[in-house]
């Protein structure tokens, strides 16, 4: 394993993904939709509207959550609870959902992309193995996603710590909990989707059938990650802990079985019982 | 690996997609410091051979030999020392011609200090170091087969394989990248080149193998391969026409070293033959004789068959065979219907 190969694989890639403006600008605005615009509509909207029937019937129903995230839930007043509530336990899904969206519509298209250019000629006679070109192709797959997720979560901290902040004492946000969901739980989850959609991506015939078969891949993995990053907030740091180290095993297992299952043949442009 | 050991040594290699088989027994031998041509029709194989002699591709069956190694089992080490130009450029469009070199380079472990050097003198060589900033998408075919034989050679591969390179190419880039093919044998490359241009091979190559359906039917050095095919030495005469003289060539038959007279086309000007020596130094009897019986040479020419008569006879002749070991086939099944 030669990583300076594999870094190089990567950097190209991303270089490509950064002088393609078709690519990032739809990114930015996905990030800014779920990280930006959402969250400031529902928080400016809550805080507007003040201690009314509709908050606090929300607040009441903030009781449903288990003991451990009622616990965490700041704020003396209805509005300010909701506030609270809403930020740190609501939005986290959204962590999940947005670079799982753009890191695999890149990973769909890498290898597949590839052959599909005519490139594949170049990577298959160069000396790079294809667990080299594969791990590349992961990384430059992850950097715009995790990169996107993490531009939008210093906004939406920033949003939430204006709004909510002066209705819990003070700035809190990230929380414990949240650090351990963007820096732990979720790189996981991306590496158990990556790892997936480029094995997909070296075995169909086309970027368009890899990206519906990938939606096939993602989008059960999107429920399941959505779950556990709600779980991962609303319980222990333990539970956040295991969560993520599970998906780390996961994604780990998935990624070595990728590299040994890529050939070198498919990068080519040929009909071989593909 | 020695001096006399081949470059590249395919034997008995068959590889099939999908139960058609692209590769079927071929042998191909292309000797170190060479140029050697895989000529032959579209689908021949040329291309899967060369994916098979760098390991992009692992045949079914055969052994082959590149550089020394088995690129099936060594293949890092045989692309580390070999240089690929695809039917089609293989560039990275959105990415500058120099970003392109850069990539290549560092895949193919050359040293960080001295890639930029490297990149700038194969660009220059190949006379594309203008355009190096610019991306590779806005680059004219020409350009993008330049970038691409320029990134085949930062490396210092001692094996070349191009796919067609001209491919695409207006005649005059397509000579200049010949010239710069057979520049590169002279600095010691390897070059094992795929052609379905005749015209290309001519004066480049010194060493053809012609495929047919994925099978090697002849290969060595075209003034071999020629001597091969056209063993007797032999003019082409051409005279003008002369309602007096019915059969200009026949007094030529009764010359001392002349075996025989083929006539090959009565043109619009005169008639015309070839006419078959026992040496080449007999032709200037054959002259006179022709003289001395009045006619008026329009033409005579020393037979040297090109490159592409050489190819359509070994076709032909491929053709030939086939045909006669079918036709021998069909007999012994009539016979055996009829004995049963």
């Amino acid at each position: 394993m030669n990583w300076h190969r594999t870094f190089t694989v990567a950097r190209t890639d991303v270089k490509q993904l950064v002088l393609a403006k078709d690519f990032w600008m739809p990114m930015g605005i996905l990030g800014s939709i779920f990280f930006v615009v959402v969250p400031l509509v529902l928080l400016l909207s809550i805080a507007s509207l003040g201690d009314n029937p509709a908050v606090q019937n929300v607040a009441e129903t903030l009781e449903v959550l288990p003991p451990q995230a009622q616990e965490q839930i700041q704020g003396d007043t209805p509005q300010g609870r909701t506030s609270y509530a809403l930020a740190v336990f609501l939005f986290a899904p959204m962590a999940v959902v947005v670079p799982l969206t753009i890191s695999t519509a890149v990973g769909a298209a890498s290898l597949v992309g590839e052959r599909e250019r005519g490139t594949g000629e170049f990577l298959a006679h160069s000396p790079a193995s294809t667990s080299e070109i594969y791990l590349g192709k992961l990384m430059a797959s992850l950097v715009p996603g995790y990169f996107t997720t993490m531009v939008g979560f210093t906004a939406y901290s920033l949003i939430v710590n204006l709004i909510v902040g002066p209705e819990v004492g003070g700035w809190f946000f990230p929380t414990q909990q949240w650090w351990l969901l963007m820096l732990w739980v979720l790189p996981g989850f991306l590496l158990i989707g990556l790892s997936l959609v480029l094995r997909l991506s070296g075995k169909v015939k086309s970027t368009a059938a890899a990206q519906q078969a990938s939606g096939l891949i993602t989008l059960p993995l999107i429920a399941i990650s959505y779950a556990q990053a709600s779980g991962a907030l609303y319980g222990t740091t333990t539970t956040t802990v295991m969560i993520g180290a599970i998906a780390w095993s996961i994604g780990i297992t998935s990624t070595w079985r990728g590299m040994r299952g890529v050939k070198r043949q498919r990068l080519l442009g040929v009909a071989d019982g593909v | 690996m020695s001096l006399h050991t081949p470059a590249v040594a395919l034997h008995g290699v068959f590889k099939s997609f999908n139960d058609k088989p692209a590769l079927c027994d071929l042998t191909v031998v292309a000797p170190q410091g060479t140029i050697t041509v895989l000529l032959g029709p579209n689908g021949a194989g040329k291309t899967t051979a060369i994916r098979c002699i760098t390991g992009a591709m692992s045949p079914d069956s055969g052994s082959i030999r590149a550089l020394g190694f088995d690129p099936n089992t060594d293949g890092e080490a045989v692309r580390r020392d070999c240089g690929v130009v695809s039917a089609k450029p293989a560039l990275y469009d959105r990415l500058s011609g120099w970003d392109n070199l850069v990539y290549a380079a560092e895949l193919h472990g050359v040293n960080k200090a001295n890639i930029a050097a490297r990149v700038m003198a194969s660009a220059e060589r190949f006379g594309i170091e203008h355009a190096l900033d610019e991306q590779v998408g806005g680059y004219s075919t020409g350009m993008k087969t330049r970038l691409a034989l320029a990134r085949s050679v930062l490396h210092e591969p001692r094996l070349l394989l191009f796919d067609e390179p001209t491919s695409g190419l207006d005649p005059e880039s397509a000579q200049a990248v010949l010239g710069l093919i057979r520049e590169m044998t002279a600095d010691g490359h390897t070059v094992v080149m795929c052609t379905h241009h005749l015209v290309e091979a001519e004066g480049l190559a010194d060493h053809i193998v012609v495929l047919e359906a994925g099978t090697d039917l002849v290969a060595g050095a075209p003034a071999e391969l020629v001597r091969q095919y056209w063993p007797e030495d032999s003019v082409l005469i051409a005279v003008e026409h002369d309602p007096a003289s019915v059969a200009p060539f026949k007094d030529l038959a009764e010359l001392p070293g002349v075996r025989r007279i083929e006539p090959t086309s009565e043109g619009g000007r005169g008639p015309e033959a070839r006419v078959v020596l026992d040496h080449p130094a007999v032709t200037p009897d054959v002259v006179a004789r022709l003289i001395a019986t009045g006619c008026r040479i329009r033409k005579i020419v020393p037979h040297e068959p090109s490159l592409e008569e050489l190819y359509f006879a070994v076709r032909r002749s491929t053709r030939d065979l086939s045909e006669g070991e079918a036709a021998a086939a069909h007999t012994e099944s009539d016979r055996e219907k009829v004995t049963r």
